[in-house]
């Protein structure tokens, strides 16, 4: 059976807003993340990704704030 | 509301009472405006020290308050959070209870009101240490502006503390705000609220609450449950954290409780913050009307150009351009005119004091040491001066957006690419640069591989060499050979920057690289005051901290390049001279010009930096340099273009630049004992190798000192550019030579 692909930050496409459900990686990282804004509940938007296809612009809490794929890989949404 | 426990308040001394003045701290996120507060509040006669331990500037001055008193306000460095893993970050928490330092009597908080949400987290975190808080909210204009509307008495009743609604950049609400920290420091501290969590994590916050009375680790009681909090998100499960300070019994508590909830699948870094999140959201939701999703109109429309794939490559290239002509070409006249005054003092002490030991001290030294540290001032004034105003104008974190890609491959990240190309420039500013890196680690990897950036006083070395070796109209193909090795110099220091980097990241400074996790700011006009005020803080930092080293260097290696004298030398000379006087006047000049010259060469190669030259010709030998161009390389440790003047003197040249043909001549012309020609093709480019790769530059090291704050970095980063430097030169030479290549 396939695993299934379940949609991350970084899944999203350009103007595709989801909602935070869970933040993994390793702990310095996740922690900054969700004192950044982005705990579980709160609505993201990707606005823009970079001239070279990463880092990533969100938006969050009214402001801007830019993560790597990497990372963005790392936070599961729901719609 | 959370439910009130009563905690044990500490008895506060009333502020009058104590010899020292009332503490004030000015906490806030970045790019809050707080710099911009703290100058208005203040009136910007800031005093700039260093917090113990770390290179940090702790910025502090005095203000009065309306009844006559007078407080001292500190800045804090701007944080999202208390939470730390680093000594740096730990600086305000540290601050904010007490630790180390006096508690403070009032903390202002400095809130971005375009971005309330963010900044009331970190606001609530102090809140809960139980010290008096004023929130300025900053910005309120902009806020309104965007269509977010905050009722000021409604967060004031939701938070507990007193809001300043400020404008700092129009200087307005500075005197509402003056009254409220006048009114927070005479008011006695209400015991904190504690936060609403859930009950486990409740009793384990009892619980290390409870170690941390035991432990003494606070002054006072009433930030205890606070700190207790701060322990359970900072320190590291495996103690692999930098935090100072931090009892071995709480310690090993805050691990106990760490691994318990971990094992009964916990997460108490997401409990905590997310039910600080929680109240935030309930606070921010009932004081804010009226929200409109852009905030920003202005940055919207200009990111969608600025961060644009075409177009905003183009305007990051123009803006590096500029900045790299700025360093360039605009500090030009202004060098051009330090080293001129340098030069006529020198000629004007000279003149006035007779010759001996003590004169050549006062010029040789101590003015040209005075000299070597002013020269840089151009240079810091104008990268800090691009940095500033990038930054204020927000557009420094778009370039890191932009090149970050490019960065993350070497581990790096996208705020290390200023620094890195102001290093093109000159390592000393660019180093200085590299405090808009968060990080400590990748500070410290930026800096021990900024100097091998090809940096503008590599120059002349290079045009000797080459002129020198393979003649100025000789080319390759259509390409002047010059242009050919230049590029080829260039681009061999870009790799030995990157793969330097490369090989640290795995190795001394061993990280996952640095994650990006970095607002990108509303673009907004800055504070010409601010601005100017952070660039004479930078020249300042640097006359005084890194300036004093690099006279004490300057002066240490002109007596190695002048003592000890030879009588001997002295007498023979005497001689001559007095046949000078025999000839005929037309003729004398000259005669005694080239007398000066050849005895300043016979007194440096008799000079201890002369026979060091001949002591370390065996070891440089295997790379084409002989012992002149030993005392050449030694003499360019006060300065790379330096190499020029002393390879002069020491071919009887006074005076000779990189185009000077007589020197050309001289060089071209020189052999080793048994005759072999010495500065054959083969020997230029061992020796342009070894300028690109060595650590040839005291100011660099002193900088690097000052930055990284002890000498173990700038010894490291000595070591490891010699070693890479006498290893690539003897490669290139020796694979040369067993291949007949380049030998004339």
């Amino acid at each position: 059976m396939m695993p299934v692909m379940l949609p991350t930050l970084a899944t999203l496409a350009v103007g595709e807003s989801a909602v935070v459900r869970r933040v993994s990686g390793r702990r310095a990282i996740a922690r900054r993340l969700l004192e950044m804004g982005l705990v579980p509940g709160t609505r993201v938007t990707v606005r823009r990704i970079a001239p070279l296809g990463d880092p990533l612009e969100l938006r969050v809490r009214n402001y801007a704030l830019s993560i790597r794929r990497a990372e963005a890989a790392g936070i599961d949404v729901e719609p | 509301m959370a439910p009130t426990v009563p905690a044990p308040a500490a008895p506060r001394v009333p502020a009058a009472a104590r010899a020292r003045p009332p503490l004030v701290l000015l906490a806030g996120n970045p790019n809050s405006g707080k710099s911009t507060l703290f100058n208005a509040l203040t009136g910007a006669r800031a005093k700039v020290a260093n917090y113990p331990g770390v290179t940090i500037d702790r910025r502090s001055s005095p203000l009065r308050l309306g009844d006559g008193r007078t407080v001292e306000v500190v800045d804090l460095p701007g944080t999202y959070s208390l939470s730390a893993r680093s000594r740096e970050e730990q600086i305000a928490v540290d601050a904010v209870v007490g630790r180390g330092l006096p508690a403070p009597d009032a903390v202002v908080v400095v809130a971005d009101a375009t971005a309330l949400g963010r900044a009331l987290y970190l606001l609530l975190e102090i809140v809960d240490t139980g010290a008096p808080v004023v929130l300025a909210l900053n910005m309120a204009d902009e806020a309104r502006d965007g269509g977010v509307e905050i009722d000021v008495d409604a967060l004031a009743y939701l938070t507990g503390v007193r809001v300043v609604p400020t404008a700092a950049k129009h200087g307005e609400g500075i005197e509402a705000l003056t009254a409220a920290i006048e009114a927070a420091i005479a008011e006695p501290g209400a015991p904190p609220a504690p936060l609403a969590v859930p009950p486990a994590l409740a009793a384990d916050l009892d619980e290390l609450e409870r170690e941390v009375l035991d432990a003494h680790a606070l002054e006072g009681h009433r930030a205890a449950r606070a700190w207790a909090a701060w322990l359970l998100l900072s320190l590291d499960d495996e103690g692999d954290d930098d935090l100072q300070g931090i009892p071995a019994s709480v310690r090993a508590a805050t691990g106990r409780i760490r691994t318990r909830a971990a094992a009964a699948g916990r997460d108490i870094d997401l409990e905590i913050i997310a039910a600080r999140y929680e109240r935030v959201d309930a606070i921010a939701g009932a004081a804010t009307r009226h929200e409109r999703v852009e905030a920003h109109p202005w940055t919207e429309r200009l990111d969608a150009l600025l961060t644009h794939r075409v177009a905003g490559t183009a305007v990051f290239a123009v803006v590096m351009m500029v900045v790299f002509q700025a360093l360039f070409s605009w500090s030009e006249p202004a060098i051009a005119l330090i080293e001129d005054q340098v030069a006529a003092l020198q000629g004007l002490v000279e003149g006035l004091l007779p010759p001996g030991p003590l004169t050549s001290l006062l010029v040789n030294g101590v003015i040209a040491g005075v000299g070597n540290v002013v020269v840089f001032v151009p240079q810091i004034a104008l990268l800090f001066l691009f940095i500033g105003l990038l930054e204020d104008l927000g557009y420094l974190a778009r370039v890191a957006f932009v090149v970050d890609r490019l960065m993350k491959g070497v581990g790096l990240h996208g705020r290390a690419f200023v620094p890195m190309l102001s290093g093109f420039s000159c390592a000393v500013p660019a180093v200085m640069a590299t405090r808009t890196i968060e990080s400590r680690t990748d500070r410290l990897l930026t800096m021990m591989v900024l100097p091998l950036m090809s940096c503008s006083a590599r120059l002349p070395v290079y045009v000797l060499v080459t002129a020198t070796v393979f003649g100025p109209a000789s080319t390759i193909g259509f390409l002047s050979t010059g242009a050919v090795v230049l590029f080829a110099m260039y681009t061999l220091s870009v790799v030995a920057t990157l793969g330097a980097a490369a090989v640290l990241r795995r190795t001394l400074l061993k990280g996952p690289g640095a994650p990006l996790v970095m607002e990108l700011p509303p673009y907004r006009l800055p504070a010409v005051g601010v601005l100017l005020e952070g660039v004479w803080q930078r020249v300042r930092t640097f006359l005084v901290d890194a300036g004093t080293i690099i006279l004490a260097m300057t002066i240490v290696l002109w007596a190695l390049l002048t003592y000890p004298t030879s009588a001997a030398v002295d007498a023979r000379f005497e001689a001559r001279q007095a046949e000078v006087q025999a000839l005929p006047e037309a003729e004398r000049d000259e005669a005694q010009a080239a007398i000066e010259s050849a005895r300043a060469g016979e007194q440096l190669r008799e000079s201890a930096a002369g026979r060091a030259g001949r002591l370390i010709e065996p070891v440089i030998a295997p790379l084409g340099f002989d012992w002149r161009i030993g005392i050449g390389v030694l003499g360019a440790f006060a300065a790379r273009e330096v190499f020029v003047s002393t390879l002069g003197i020491v071919f009887d040249i006074a005076g000779a630049d990189e185009t000077n043909e007589p020197l050309r001549a001289a060089l071209g012309s020189a052999t080793w004992p048994d005759g072999r020609p010495l500065m054959t093709p083969l020997a230029g480019v061992s020796l342009m190798v070894f300028f690109v790769l060595a650590c040839q530059c005291m100011s660099t090291i002193a900088v690097v000192r000052r930055e990284s704050g002890t000498w173990r970095w700038p010894i490291f980063m000595f070591a490891y550019m010699s070693a890479l430097a006498y290893g690539a030169s003897l490669i290139v030479y020796q694979t040369g030579l067993a291949l007949g290549w380049g030998l004339g």
